[in-house]
């Protein structure tokens, strides 16, 4: 096992983690109102999926914690992808084969 | 390896452990676990989510151009804050000042505080407009009206679920606070505060997920007014 003794997180890494997540708040905001098409989704998902990803790595010092910590949250994570892609991609394509009464 | 000797001068440590490093990770992989249990607890909600919306697109698109993207935007803004003065609080008690941990923890109770209020006032303004499902529901103006009160379901089930989870936090940091104010954590054990602020960062997590789901994506490609 790694040696992994108390880290203290520098303020400084806090307060710039702090300042990218309320710049990207306002501009995914922003970004709202402007017509993607089809990409607003995406946008907006990728912001947040960056912005809770700045939260779990340094405010929730998953970056410094254990081995097992880091493969926990993974794993929460991949069990959470299973149950929305699954279940979504039954949906998106039950229409797909034409096969009757749906 | 050696068998562990227990160091006196460690109150804080339980006896089952054998060093404060090995009770910490044990602690914080506990913590881990039930944040897990409380992604999946989310997860079904996000789920009846993407799965009516694929259903129903057109009144899911136009039901939440309702919600005000600005007090949404503001909102989550404060709770960006109230992160930020949660793992300065953390920082503290690693540092042992305890009159700033104190601090940034009643900072934490304050932002989280006016949260609620917007989120209060919110709730009360679709109260006010018939946007609550039930039997006065009335969506002025929205296309596909028969299906936008399960929108709305899923936005108070959503922000409400949320909501509860901050109530429960007040408590616990209230409870914290008063720990706090009588010294019982120090630069050596404070893990009962690390341990709340995953929480406090978990519950904001869920938010950054809200905000654009509830408030953002819909808001411009459909060509509704």
């Amino acid at each position: 096992m790694t040696e992994h003794s108390e880290h203290i997180v520098p303020k400084r890494v806090y307060f710039l983690v702090f300042f990218t997540l309320i710049v990207m708040t306002w501009v995914t905001a922003y970004v709202s109102t402007v017509d993607l098409g089809r990409l607003n989704v995406f946008v907006a998902l990728s912001i947040a999926i960056f912005k809770a990803s700045l939260v779990i790595l340094f405010f929730m010092h998953v970056k410094y914690g254990s081995k097992l910590t880091k493969m926990i949250v993974l794993a929460g994570i991949y069990w959470l992808l299973l149950l929305l892609f699954i279940a979504m991609a039954d949906l998106w394509t039950r229409g797909w084969m034409g096969v009757p009464g749906r | 390896m050696a068998s562990p000797t227990i160091p006196h001068e460690a109150v804080t440590l339980k006896h089952h452990f054998a060093n404060d490093e090995q009770q910490k990770d044990a602690s914080t992989i506990g913590m881990w676990v039930f944040l897990v249990t409380e992604i999946m607890f989310f997860g079904g909600l996000f789920l009846a989510y993407f799965a009516y919306r694929q259903a129903y697109p057109v009144a899911f698109a136009s039901a939440s151009n309702k919600t005000n993207l600005w007090l949404g935007a503001a909102n989550t803004t404060v709770l960006i804050c109230s992160s930020l003065t949660m793992a300065l609080g953390v920082h503290y008690a690693a540092k042992g000042k305890q009159k700033l941990l104190i601090l940034f923890l009643i900072l934490t109770l304050m932002l989280g505080g006016i949260f609620l209020g917007v989120k209060a006032y919110e709730y009360h303004d679709k109260w006010v407009k018939h946007e609550v499902p039930g039997a006065h529901f009335d969506c002025e103006g929205c296309e596909d009206a028969g299906h936008a009160p399960l929108f709305f379901s899923l936005y108070f089930g959503m922000t409400g679920l949320h909501a509860t989870h901050m109530l429960v936090g007040f408590v616990i940091l209230v409870i914290l606070i008063v720990q706090s104010g009588q010294g019982k954590y120090t630069a050596k054990w404070h893990t009962p505060i690390e341990m709340f602020g995953l929480y406090w960062h978990f519950v904001d997590i869920v938010w950054i997920f809200l905000f654009p789901l509830l408030y953002l994506i819909d808001r411009s490609h459909t060509g509704l007014q």
